[in-house]
């Protein structure tokens, strides 16, 4: 590498400053399509277990009497097999991620029971 | 001839990614003898065959490997897409294609950024993989994943690009461009990065072709062969000549790969020029019943994939022949009467990649 072309570069680096974004000062952006985690819109889940079956990982349970939906959180991929396979379209994938744990975490989705 | 003397090389070592275990025999500072030992990061994803169905084992197929998982998804894809003769939508072929290709280059510029580590050249490493970061927003942005996509499906691809994010996609691969031109100009003539490659590891034609070496290492010693002449996906539509070297080195392995990005900016501008409108994916029925090899070009060369079904939603059998592995018979060829110190050097020229290689 020539002195020429190596001041070329040092200078470049100078003036244009770090490459790097300043986190966690400055959070970063999720872009529209990032996988992030997987959300249920309960009150819409018909609890046919379409997701159960076709998760890889096997990272969601459905318990149709309780009208609870549960997904272990360290146990999904992201993969959103299930947003593809659901038939209500009521499971989504944000572009959020969740917290990060210590714990293995799982979270319940309950439906509340209508009266009639 | 002088006292022989067994170094143990990795499995943990500042140079090596993932796990390898090398058990050098030197005679003073040269090298005699490499002996491999493998298994350190076996997963056993190919029995996984039995317990996920045909269409799940898409998304185990992808975990083979962080860095070019794209391309195991797809050849995979494409083995059960042939026995189930699906008609895969050109739109889909030509995405494919596009994220096979901008895999590529992200895949080589790690590469030229760990063997800029690996003889001590930190800020051309740092500039490698700045370049790197963009085509991996750009991963994240198309596909929502930065390494590992979920985005191929049998019959198809599950995501589209915007014709605004393909505009994105041509802009940025043509600024990088220049910008590589100059970061590559420096690992090709570099006084340094000569000094530690040239001459450096040579392997003949012959000796290439009778270890049955792949990818770079093989085109490298004049061997022209590449996987993406047999015009799988979109590569019938494209038009490229396979990069080769003569010299067989080490800087020839270089020069190789770094022709191959520009391709890949080349290829992917082609796509993106001659891309379909239409469908993406199209739906399946029934389950595979059949065999069928695939021959895939990855960054590292080339990938075979077998997969047996028996008509049921479990396959019988899948097996993938990755580059690493067909590689390693040509790394131990190279290894012999070099220096100690060019290991490093020598390991990382073949672009190494363990958890491909054990599954």
């Amino acid at each position: 590498m020539s002195i020429l072309s190596m001041t070329k570069t040092l200078f470049k680096s100078i003036v244009h400053g770090p490459y790097t974004e300043n986190y966690p000062a400055k959070p970063r952006e999720n872009y529209e399509r990032t996988r992030g985690s997987i959300e249920n819109d309960i009150e819409d889940c018909i609890f046919c277990g379409m997701c159960t079956r076709q998760c890889p990982t096997g990272a969601l349970e459905i318990d149709k009497g309780e009208k609870r939906w549960s997904i272990e959180r360290m146990q999904c991929i992201q993969c959103g097999y299930c947003v593809n396979v659901c038939p209500k379209k009521c499971l989504h994938m944000r572009n959020q991620y969740t917290a990060p744990d210590t714990e293995k975490v799982k979270d319940d989705y309950v439906a509340r029971i209508s009266d009639h | 001839m002088g006292k022989r003397t067994v170094v143990p090389f990795g499995p943990q070592h500042p140079v090596l990614p993932e796990p390898i275990h090398l058990d050098l025999v030197l005679e003073d500072e040269k090298v005699i003898e490499a002996i491999p030992q493998i298994g350190y990061v076996h997963r056993g994803l190919e029995k996984l065959v039995d317990k996920k169905d045909f269409k799940q084992f898409t998304y185990v197929s992808e975990r083979i490997c962080g860095i070019c998982s794209f391309m195991h998804g797809a050849g995979y894809c494409m083995s059960v897409e042939s026995i189930m003769g699906i008609e895969v939508p050109e739109r889909a072929v030509f995405l494919r294609t596009i994220w096979a290709e901008l895999s590529r280059i992200h895949s080589h510029l790690l590469w030229l950024g760990l063997t800029a580590d690996a003889f001590g050249f930190e800020s051309l490493f740092m500039h490698t993989w700045r370049l790197r970061e963009q085509v991996l927003d750009l991963f994240e942005q198309t596909t929502g994943g930065r390494l590992i996509f979920s985005v191929c499906d049998i019959g198809g691809v599950r995501k589209d690009i915007t014709p605004e994010m393909l505009d994105k996609i041509v802009s940025v691969v043509t600024n990088m461009d220049k910008e590589l031109r100059d970061v590559t100009s420096v690992f090709l003539n570099d006084s340094t990065v000569k000094h530690r490659t040239v001459g450096i590891g040579l392997l003949s034609k012959e000796k290439a072709l009778e270890l049955g070496a792949v990818g770079p290492m093989a085109k490298a010693s004049g061997i022209r062969r590449d996987m993406r002449t047999q015009g799988y996906c979109a590569y019938k539509y494209l038009e490229f000549e396979p990069i080769t070297a003569e010299e067989g080195d080490s800087y020839a392995r270089m020069q190789v790969r770094i022709g191959e990005i520009f391709q890949a900016i080349d290829l992917i501008k082609q796509c993106i020029e001659k891309l379909p409108e239409g469908d993406i994916i199209t739906k399946i029925k029934g389950n595979p019943k059949g065999e069928h090899f695939t021959r895939v070009e990855q960054p590292r060369g080339e990938a075979l994939y077998y997969v047996k079904a028996n008509g049921t939603k479990f396959l019988d059998r899948f097996r993938v022949r990755t580059p690493t592995f067909a590689n390693v018979p040509a790394l131990l060829e190279i290894l012999k009467d070099c220096d100690l110190a060019d290991v490093p050097i020598l390991i990382l020229t073949i672009d190494p990649c363990i958890s491909c290689t054990e599954r």
